[in-house]
């Protein structure tokens, strides 16, 4: 066995043994990071090689490096970036018309027994509605313009935000309950002192499948009824088959979802420093 | 001249009552504590101890009887609680948890500082103030809780067995810190243990209780000077009678409480 040859290489000096075991363990880190690192260039180079062969069809999967150059013609021309800041625009918007009332209403769930048993059994009822399949009622009601795309993102956002923000302040350990009880603590201040920062590691983790769910709900969105916008320029591009520009498309969600997520992870470590 | 007692309990009882059993966790209970006195409830786990607790520190509400915490001050809180070390809350800074009860009282800014910074120093923990719980050791978490406690300046002080999670080491140490931030107030304590040398070591009197019901069965008290250590304690040969018979105390009333 590998640790009893070392032992016996090292026979008295512990310190040798322990290094060669702790070189051994970094090398074996070092190694997982450059397969991180290398598995989608490993994809990329795979898919380069299948279609410039075409051993795939290169019509259906054209080579990365064609799609970058597409990439860089759209971007001179500037189409791009009108889709791009129309579909963050209504990301945004969306969002936060999903996310803050459904803060507000969780917390009053979490805190008030009779506003979670009333409020519960809607919210349970409702939940399982796709947004999606009410969109041609959202299209009657609030028109094909920016604001009915952010009204169908609020309403898929809504249901994962208020049932994790409910959720995290009945988790709150009850000695803090009594603490606080104990030391006077009034509604307000145990709204804010107790509650709020109470809740919000498991709130959070609600706003994040939420914002997941927000660049799901924006592409189907934008397909259905938009004349901008990431999810039109995917589906135009497709049925007019420029898969190029399809796939340019695609890239940029991917792009979109990496950039939410770093932000709500800074956001994350801004508003809970506590956390270990 | 009788003097007014600073804790006066009577007959006071407590049911639990779930799925139509009922527990009597406290029977009868008739108890007076005089200004200044520390006291120590000791007895077998499950005995009531925490429940007598919780009573007086308004978190449980008694079955029936009543139990009185006189006021010496206008403004002053009636009791404060030194909870065990997981009551630090998280996500407040050492500083802002033991400024917790005087925040809660929105006393003047300034005074919440001068006396946070006051027992902040008392505790030595001036230059961790900035840190969260989860930044510092299991005692120093402790000390948060000791000094939120002294800081709140309450007409009496509980404690429910403070130390029992920290190692020996620290206990010691702790207990001796506590005895010296005690020693400068004075204040009233009913302190909850199930250890006896902890019991000895702390107060002026220990009430023995024994186990369903839960009922105090003797007094004692500790004929022992102050400034205490652990040292005086083991060393007395009058206390390690006492403990003898403590401890023989307690045996029989868990074995009576077994055969039931
Ligand atoms: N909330 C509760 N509901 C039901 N029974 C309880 C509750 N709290 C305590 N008890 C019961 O009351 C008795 C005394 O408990 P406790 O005061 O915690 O004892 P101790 O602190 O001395 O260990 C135990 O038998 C316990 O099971
Ligand atoms: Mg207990």
């Amino acid at each position: 066995m590998d640790t009893a040859r070392i032992t016996k290489s090292h026979p008295e000096n512990p310190i040798a043994v322990e290094e060669h075991l702790w070189k051994k363990r970094k090398r074996r880190e070092g190694l997982k990071h450059t397969l991180t690192v290398f598995s989608p260039i490993f994809l990329l180079v795979l898919w380069e090689f299948l279609s410039r062969t075409q051993l795939i069809d290169p019509r259906f999967f054209p080579p990365p490096t064609e799609i970058i150059g597409t990439f860089a013609q759209m971007v001179m021309t500037g189409d791009l970036f009108t889709h791009l800041e129309i579909s963050f625009y209504r990301i945004i918007g969306g969002f936060l018309l999903g996310v803050i009332p459904a803060i507000l209403l969780g917390l009053l769930m979490g805190m008030y027994t009779p506003v979670k048993y009333f409020f519960s059994p809607i919210i349970m009822a409702l939940m399982p509605i796709p947004t999606l399949a009410l969109m041609p009622i959202i299209l009657i009601i609030f028109g094909i313009g920016d604001f009915g795309k952010m009204v169908t993102i609020a309403g898929s956002v809504f249901f994962p935000v208020v049932i994790n923000t409910a959720a995290g302040v009945a988790n709150i350990d009850q000695i803090y309950l009594d603490v606080a009880k104990n030391y006077g603590a009034k509604s307000k201040d145990f709204f804010w002192k107790i509650a709020l920062p109470g809740s919000l590691p498991v709130m959070l983790e609600g706003i994040q499948m939420g914002q997941a769910i927000a660049l799901l709900t924006i592409v189907a969105a934008e397909m259905m009824g938009a004349h901008s916008g990431i999810g039109y320029l995917i589906w135009t591009s497709y049925k007019a088959f420029l898969l190029k520009d399809m796939y340019v498309g695609l890239v940029l969600i991917s792009f979109f979802g990496y950039f939410f997520s770093i932000l709500l992870r800074m956001l994350q470590k801004k508003l809970i420093p506590w956390r270990k | 001249m009788d003097q007014e007692s600073k804790i006066t309990i009577h007959n006071l009882t407590k049911v639990f009552f779930k799925k139509r059993t009922a527990v009597t966790a406290l029977k009868n209970i008739n108890l007076e504590i005089q200004d200044g006195e520390f006291v120590c409830l000791l007895g077998p786990s499950g005995c009531g101890k925490t429940t007598l607790l919780r009573i007086l520190a308004g978190l449980d509400k008694e079955s029936t009887g009543s139990f009185h915490i006189s006021r010496a001050k206008k403004n002053r809180p009636l009791q404060s609680m030194i909870f065990q070390e997981k009551g630090v809350i998280p996500w407040l800074t050492v500083e802002d948890n033991v400024a917790f009860g005087l925040n809660m009282r929105h006393l003047p800014k300034k005074e919440v500082k001068e006396r946070t910074d006051y027992y902040l120093n008392k505790v030595g923990l001036e230059s961790f103030r900035k840190l969260y719980p989860s930044e510092i050791s299991g005692g120093m978490k402790q000390r948060v809780s000791i000094a939120r406690a002294f800081a709140n300046d309450p007409e009496i002080l509980l404690m429910d067995e403070p130390f029992a999670a920290l190692d020996e080491q620290n206990k010691f140490i702790l207990q001796e810190e506590l005895l010296n931030i005690w020693s400068e107030t004075k204040k009233t304590v009913l302190f909850i243990t199930h250890s006896i040398d902890e019991a000895l070591l702390m107060s002026d009197r220990i009430l023995l209780m024994s186990s369903q019901p839960g009922q105090i069965i003797r007094e004692k008290y500790v004929d022992l000077g102050r400034p205490r250590n652990m040292e005086m304690v083991r060393s007395n040969p009058k206390m390690a009678e006492q403990f003898v018979d403590i401890w023989q105390h307690l045996q029989t009333a868990v074995q009576a409480s077994r055969q039931n």
